[in-house]
C-alpha cells in the first residue's frame, strides 16, 4: 500500500469521528439555520404588527416607527378587511363541514370495497390524485369558465362549491391514510349483538375513526382558510380574506393585516401544538 | 336482527332482499356525492376550458361560438412564449433551491429527530400558520431596499446605495423558494424515514463506508421522494403569480399574470382558456409520468 493509498482510505477511527462530527454538529447546526430561515419571516410579521405609522394614512411602512399596540386595540378599525376575515371563516367553516362529510364517506367506500363490487375504484383514484397535482391557477380558471358559460352570479356560493370541490381529496386521503389499520371484527361483533347499521356507524365505526375526520377537517380549513387563486377568480363582491390583503398591496396595506396574520398564525400553532401533546399523551 | 324473523317470513325476505340491493349499492352511494361534486366542478370544467380554447369569442358581447380554432393556441404561444419561458426558469431554479435546502434537513430529522421528531417537523410546517399573501407580503419588507437585511448592510457599508433586489427575479425566486419549502421538504422526509435501517446496516455488515451506503442505498431509496417533492413543488410554482407580483417587477411577467389578467381584466376568455390549457397539458406530462413510474396512489404518502 502507498502513502497515497492510506491517506484515500481514511482509518476505522477517523470514520466515526467524521459521523459524529456530522451528526453532532454540521447537520444539526445547518438544520436550525433553514429553522430560523423558515420562522423569521413570521417574526418579523409579528414585529411589524407592533410599528407606529407614519402620517394620517394609517398605512405600514417598511421603515421602523416606535413601538404600539394600537393596531390590537383597534384591530376592527378596517371594515373591508374584517368583513373580509369573516367571510372567510364563515367559508372555512361551511366547506369544511360539507368537505368533510363528503370525502369521509367516499374515503370509507374506498377502504371497504373493492372493484368487482365497487366498479369505478381505480377512476377515483386517479381523479384524486389529478385534483391534488393539477395546477390551482388552471382549476380556478376554468370554474371561472364554467360560471361564466351559464350565467352563474360570483359570491359566496360559487366560493363554496370551489372550496369543497379542492378539499374533498385532501379529506379523502388523510381519512383513508387512518382507515387502513381499521379492524372490521369490532364492527362484526356490533353486529353479532344485533345493533343496526346505523348504531354501528354511530356508536362504533365513527368514535373509531374519529381522529382521522379530525385530522382531515383540519387539513380542508387550513386549506381554504388560505386560499387565493381559486378565491381571486370566483369572489365577486364577496371577498374572502386573502384576496382583499392582495388586493391592499396596490394601495397600501394598514397594520392590522398583521393583526390578523398574528392571530391567526397563533391560534393555528396552537391547535397544532395541542395535537401533538394529546397524540403524545396517547402513546 | 336477522334471528327474531323467520326465514320463510314474507316480510324477512322483503326486509333481506332491501339489505341486499343496500349493501350492493353502498359503495356508489357512498362516491357518489364526492363523485358528483368532482365531476361538475372538477372534470366538466377542465373540458369546458379545453373546447373555450378552440371557440372564438366576440369582445363586445362575451359570446362564444365554436370554430375549433386551433389557432389560438400558437397565437397565444408566439404573444406569451417569454412568459412561459420566465416561469419555467423560476420554478425550475427555485425548485432546485428548494430540494438541495431541504434535503439535508429532511435527512436529519428522519435519521437524527429521535423523541423531537414532531417537533422539527412542524417547524418545517410553520409558514403555513401564516397566510400565503402575507408570508409574501412580509418578504417584500424583508427585501425592501432600507429593510431589516439590506438596510442593516447599507449601513455598514458591505452594499452600495443602490442596490436593490426588489423587483428582480432573485427576489421572485426567494420568494417562491421560501413559500413552497414545506411542499419540497416534507415529502423528503417521508421517503426517508421510509427506508429500513436494517437495508442501511446490512451495507455496512458488508463493508460499505458511510458514503457508499448514502449513495448506493439511502439516494436509490429516496428517488420516488424527490419525484414526489418536484412534482408537488414544481407545478403550483409554474402557475403562481403572486410572488412575482409582489416581488417582481415588471421584466419578469409569468404566465399566470398573463392568463389573470385575460380572465379577470380583459375578459379574453378564449385566450385565458388556451394558455390554461397548454399550462394543463404541461403539468399533465409531469402526473402522468409519476403515475406510470410509481403509481398514482403513491402521492398520498407524501402529503
Amino acid at each position: 500500500m502507498t502513502a497515497l493509498d492510506q491517506t484515500l482510505t481514511p482509518t476505522p477511527q477517523l470514520e466515526v469521528a467524521k459521523k459524529r462530527r456530522w451528526g453532532r454538529y454540521v447537520l444539526p447546526t445547518y438544520s436550525w439555520l433553514v429553522i430560523a430561515y423558515l420562522v423569521f419571516p413570521i417574526i418579523i410579521m409579528i414585529f411589524y404588527s407592533f410599528n407606529k405609522t407614519i402620517g394620517s394614512m394609517q398605512l405600514v411602512s417598511f421603515s421602523w416607527n416606535g413601538f404600539t399596540t394600537q393596531w390590537y386595540h383597534q384591530w376592527s378599525n378596517v371594515p373591508g378587511l374584517t368583513a373580509a376575515f369573516w367571510l372567510s371563516i364563515r367559508l372555512a367553516l361551511v366547506s369544511t363541514l360539507i368537505a368533510t362529510v363528503l370525502g369521509t364517506m367516499l374515503a370509507i367506500a374506498l377502504v371497504r370495497y373493492r372493484p368487482p363490487r365497487f366498479r369505478g375504484k381505480g377512476m377515483f383514484e386517479q381523479v384524486i390524485f389529478l385534483n391534488i397535482a393539477a395546477p390551482e391557477i388552471v382549476m380556478g380558471a376554468s370554474l371561472l369558465g364554467l360560471f361564466v358559460t351559464f350565467n352563474i352570479g360570483r359570491g359566496f356560493m360559487t366560493l363554496v362549491l370551489a372550496h369543497v370541490m379542492f378539499s374533498i381529496a385532501y379529506v379523502t386521503v388523510t381519512v383513508r391514510a387512518r382507515l387502513a389499520g381499521f379492524d372490521t371484527a369490532l364492527e362484526e361483533a356490533a353486529y353479532d349483538l344485533g345493533a343496526t347499521p346505523a348504531v354501528t356507524f354511530t356508536r362504533v365505526t365513527l368514535p373509531l375513526i374519529m381522529p382521522g375526520v379530525l385530522a382531515g377537517a383540519m387539513m380542508a380549513f387550513a386549506i381554504s382558510i388560505d386560499d387565493f387563486v381559486t378565491s381571486n377568480f370566483l369572489s365577486g363582491t364577496s371577498v374572502p380574506f386573502p384576496v382583499w390583503v392582495y388586493g391592499a398591496t396596490r394601495v397600501g396595506i394598514p397594520p392590522q393585516v398583521f393583526v390578523f396574520g398574528t392571530a391567526i398564525f397563533t391560534v393555528g400553532i396552537g391547535f397544532a401544538i395541542l395535537s401533538i401533546v394529546l397524540a403524545r399523551k396517547k402513546a | 336482527m336477522e334471528q327474531l324473523v323467520p326465514p320463510d317470513h314474507p316480510g324477512g325476505v322483503a326486509l333481506r332482499r332491501k339489505r341486499r340491493v343496500g349493501r350492493a349499492l353502498a359503495p356508489y352511494l357512498l362516491s357518489l356525492p364526492s363523485g358528483l361534486w368532482l365531476l361538475l366542478l372538477f372534470i366538466v370544467p377542465l373540458l369546458l376550458m379545453l373546447s373555450l380554447s378552440l371557440k372564438t369569442c366576440s369582445p363586445s358581447t362575451g359570446a362564444c361560438v365554436m370554430a375549433w380554432h386551433w389557432g389560438e393556441f400558437s397565437s397565444q404561444i408566439s404573444l406569451y412564449h417569454q412568459e412561459f419561458i420566465t416561469s419555467l426558469y423560476f420554478a425550475a431554479a427555485a425548485t432546485l433551491v428548494d430540494l438541495v435546502i431541504s434535503f439535508p434537513i429532511a435527512y436529519w430529522i428522519a435519521f437524527y429527530g429521535g423523541r423531537r421528531k414532531n417537533f422539527f417537523l412542524l417547524m418545517l410546517l410553520v409558514p403555513f400558520f401564516v397566510s400565503f399573501v402575507i408570508r409574501t407580503i412580509v418578504w417584500e419588507f424583508v427585501l425592501s431596499n432600507n429593510g431589516v437585511i439590506l438596510g442593516a448592510l447599507k449601513n455598514i457599508h458591505l452594499l452600495p446605495h443602490g442596490f436593490h433586489i426588489l423587483g428582480t427575479s432573485y427576489a421572485v425566486m426567494a420568494g417562491l423558494a421560501y413559500n413552497y419549502l414545506p411542499f419540497t421538504a416534507l415529502p423528503l422526509y417521508v421517503a426517508l424515514e421510509r427506508i429500513d435501517r436494517r437495508v442501511l446496516e446490512a451495507a455496512y455488515d458488508l463493508y460499505a463506508t458511510k458514503r457508499v451506503g448514502f449513495m448506493k442505498v439511502i439516494m436509490p431509496l429516496t428517488v420516488p421522494g424527490i419525484f414526489a417533492a418536484f412534482l408537488l413543488t414544481f407545478i403550483p410554482m409554474f402557475g403562481d403569480y403572486v410572488n412575482q407580483e409582489i416581488l417582481g417587477g415588471t421584466s419578469n411577467t409569468m404566465i399566470g399574470t398573463v392568463i389573470q389578467n385575460q380572465f379577470l381584466v380583459t375578459l379574453d376568455y378564449a385566450g385565458g382558456a388556451s394558455l390554461s390549457a397548454i399550462l394543463l397539458v404541461v403539468a399533465l406530462l409531469g402526473i402522468f409520468l409519476y403515475a406510470r413510474l410509481l403509481g398514482s396512489r403513491t402521492i398520498e404518502q407524501y402529503l
